[in-house]
């Protein structure tokens, strides 16, 4: 590969109007690809990679590498400059807005806004058997040097654990009285997930509880927005710890009893 | 590698108090029976197949004496009853049972030894199916040889079993010694086997008898091409652990993951139900050459890698006296560690080292089965691709036998195939540049290394010590393994339980004993 030696003809001022990637120079618009196509090792096949490639909008792709996986399967590591930009002033995206405090800061605002200790039930539903997620968020130990809500004073969590089907949450939601629903959801193969999750939530809708309930929803694979557009309160995805979550439904539980 | 100098006396008052553990539970487990206990003995007489709704055979006799009869009895008294006082055959019994025209309970009971007598030649043909599967495995091994070193164990898991036929062969010749095929999300919950070729699941597909034909017929094509024999791994647990056994016993899987501490934590299985089904799951693989992969990794996935590794040498130690009650030997007891100590701890290499070697001086003759991280593995897939790195030289340096590959792509997706090619890579690429650096290298008297295994090791001797007196079930009632508690009559299972009636017997599991006693 070597040096680039081409001259740089484009500008190089950054333009958030016209947003490319950056490689080593502003403006370059340089990324890294890597892929498998199910055909042979050979020129053909690197010919192919590259007609991909520039496909995706890459000017110039460089095959730094083709790897044979199998007689009839290849990787490529593939290196170019993309010709799209993007207008970066124009984005927006729905996260969640209230103020992250810590465990202490939420045990004390537990203290001056409620009369009760706040009931948070927890599982990973349907079929998906990972506790990995929901067990970070509140089981004693928490994960990463962050407690889980079981350790906070005026919290009591209820971990139910995994495969906990969603009529069975709900049952113990209303049993408990819960104020807070977790839900956890990490396998993701075929999107089982968002079926699961919608039918919570239609469940909850046909019993007139959706209201009762401010529901959560986490996992390796969930966004914020993806958990509005769902029916959820809030959706938090990977590096998200028990006092992000428990930042939001206290907030949100004292703007509700102000309503 | 240098050693250790682990205390062998420690090392001898752990396993005495293992030994007590697993002793005190056989009093329990020897007087019981479970619905999925009398479904095996029911496979292994040669009943097979479903009714047209899909519920197994299996499953129909053991409801009907669930339904008319005692569990407590077992299938083979009955069964023995209906052949010896009526005239018809197995099979003839089996379809009138499923057609609801026979009750196999109504017949006169039979003595333990006219039982056997009756049944004996049903157990012949299963028991010598399995002794043929027995020796082709030891011929392939002999023709191409067994490979020295650890040996390299990938997943496939396309929830289809056709497609994971396809990646099952590019792993293999990737260079894979060991695949599993992963079972869909919540088969262990099924009481019952599915039946048939399946292309459905999630996360996986089913374990069944035909998807473990299809790729043991693929997976010795492919190991025929590359001249090596490419072992093959499912999972005897869940509620239907002994019937997955004795299904990989006649198809010839090489390697079971077998361990009731596993279901009862990780899957709420009750504890009861799953340590009878346990024994015979493990008499059945012993007698079938099967190597068992035990879960004590999987405690660090909810636990901390350092403050509580020393849970996963005492469950080591207690899943070690479980299999040798069961009668097999310790080279085929995969006992499971892991690397998942937290990257950012200092010194955190070293204590993986010292875990490791420690498990490899306790444990000299078991092939360990060596987990790599996943708790702390990110979408940073280039740090993913280091700590994996790592994981491999532990692997290598310290001579673990079962070396499950760690995905770049670990918290991202299951496994593309370009993710597998890239980790025996680099599996294969630290297994040549480090290949003797085992044998140069001596650990420091009183090193950080030499002082952390002896720490795991006093640690999981007095939690042995302290569960030796209040037996394994209060352990696992206050939650002294991987944090987690459960009931003694909670979870999924309990139902299918039964104490022995004083007719009761099973004529296959005596048999299977009496000839892994003489082969001692």
């Amino acid at each position: 590969m070597g040096y680039d030696l081409n001259e740089k003809k484009y500008s190089k001022e950054l333009d958030l109007k016209h947003l490319k990637p950056y490689g080593d120079t502003m403006n370059d618009g340089k990324v890294q690809i890597s892929f498998t196509l199910p055909i042979e090792n050979d020129e053909k096949g690197e010919e192919a990679a590259k007609t991909l490639a520039r496909k995706m909008g890459i000017i110039d792709p460089l095959v730094a590498e083709r790897i044979t996986l199998d007689n009839s399967f290849t990787m490529y590591v593939v290196y170019g400059g993309v010709n799209h930009s993007l207008d970066y002033t124009s984005i927006t995206v729905e996260t969640v807005e209230t103020d992250i405090l810590n465990k202490y800061e939420i045990e004390s605002f537990i203290d001056d806004n409620f009369d009760n200790n706040i009931i948070v039930i927890g599982a990973s539903t349907g079929t998906d058997a990972h506790t990995v997620g929901i067990d970070a968020i509140m089981n004693m130990k928490g994960f990463a040097g962050h407690y889980g809500l079981e350790r906070y004073r005026n919290i009591d969590a209820f971990n139910l654990g995994s495969q906990v089907e969603n009529a069975v949450l709900i049952k113990k939601a209303v049993n408990l009285n819960a104020d807070v629903l977790l839900i956890s959801q990490t396998v993701t193969q075929k999107n089982v997930h968002i079926d699961n999750l919608v039918n919570f939530v239609e469940l909850l809708e046909a019993e007139g509880l959706r209201d009762r309930f401010i529901i959560i929803v986490g996992g390796p694979r969930i966004t914020h927005e993806l958990a509005k557009e769902l029916g959820y309160d809030a959706g938090f995805g990977p590096k998200k710890f028990a006092e992000d979550v428990a930042s939001f439904f206290v907030q949100e539980l004292a703007k509700r009893k102000k309503e | 590698m240098g050693t250790l100098n682990l205390s062998k006396e420690i090392v001898a008052e752990a396993r005495k108090y293992a030994e007590q553990i697993a002793k005190d539970t056989q009093v329990f487990i020897n007087r019981h029976t479970t619905v999925t206990v009398e479904r095996t003995v029911c496979r292994l007489l040669g009943i097979d197949g479903v009714d047209e709704l899909g519920v197994p055979f299996p499953n129909i006799l053991v409801d009907q004496i669930s339904k008319h009869g005692d569990l407590g009895i077992g299938v083979s008294n009955y069964l023995a009853s209906t052949l010896k006082h009526t005239s018809l055959s197995m099979n003839e019994i089996v379809k009138l049972v499923s057609e609801e025209k026979l009750n196999i309970t109504k017949y006169p009971l039979l003595c333990k030894r006219e039982v056997t007598e009756t049944l004996q030649k049903y157990i012949d043909e299963s028991l010598f199916k399995i002794n043929s599967n027995k020796s082709k495995r030891k011929n392939i091994f002999d023709k191409f040889g067994v490979k020295d070193g650890p040996l390299l164990y990938v997943i496939v898991a396309t929830g289809n079993i056709f497609e994971d036929v396809v990646q099952a062969k590019a792993a293999a010749k990737a260079g894979a010694d060991i695949v599993a095929v992963i079972r869909t999300t919540g088969q262990s919950l099924l009481d019952f086997v599915p039946y048939g070729a399946t292309t459905e699941g999630f996360g996986g597909t089913y374990a069944t008898q035909e998807n473990f034909k299809i790729m043991r017929l693929a997976l010795d094509e492919v190991g025929e091409e590359l001249e090596r024999y490419i072992m093959l791994v499912n999972y005897a647990s869940g509620l239907c652990m002994p019937e997955i056994a004795a299904m990989g016993a006649i198809e010839r899987l090489d390697m079971m993951l077998n361990d009731s501490l596993y279901g009862i934590l990780f899957r709420d299985i009750n504890m009861q139900r799953t340590f009878i089904d346990q024994y015979f799951s493990r008499v059945i693989n012993a007698y079938a050459g099967i190597i068992i992969n035990t879960g004590e990794d999987n405690y660090l996935t909810t636990s901390d890698a350092i403050t509580e590794a020393h849970t996963v040498l005492a469950s080591q130690f207690i899943n070690e006296q479980f299999a040798l009650l069961a009668n097999m030997k310790e080279e085929l007891q995969g006992l499971g560690h892991a690397f998942e100590i937290d990257p950012d701890v200092e010194n955190g290499f070293l204590y993986e080292i010292a875990q490791a070697q420690m498990a490899r001086e306790v444990f000299p003759k078991a092939p360990l089965k060596y987990m790599p991280p996943t708790k702390h593995m990110t979408g940073n897939i280039f740090k993913g691709y280091a700590q994996n790195t790592l994981f491999n030289i532990v692997t290598k340096a310290t001579n673990q036998r079962i070396h499950l590959l760690g995905m770049l792509t670990e918290a991202v997706h299951t496994p593309f195939m370009s993710d597998r090619f890239l980790a025996i890579d680099n599996a294969n690429y630290i297994n040549k540049t480090m290949k003797n650096f085992g044998d140069e290298i001596e650990f420091k008297r009183d090193g950080i290394i030499h002082r952390r295994a002896e720490k795991v090791l006093n640690d999981a001797t007095n939690l042995l010590k302290e569960i030796s007196n209040i037996g394994i079930f209060s352990t696992i009632e206050k939650g002294m393994f991987a944090g987690i508690k459960r009931a003694i009559d909670g979870g999924k299972g309990l139902k299918g339980v039964s104490i022995k009636h004083e007719l009761y017997t099973n004529p296959v599991i005596d048999q299977m004993i009496i000839e892994l006693e003489e082969a001692k």
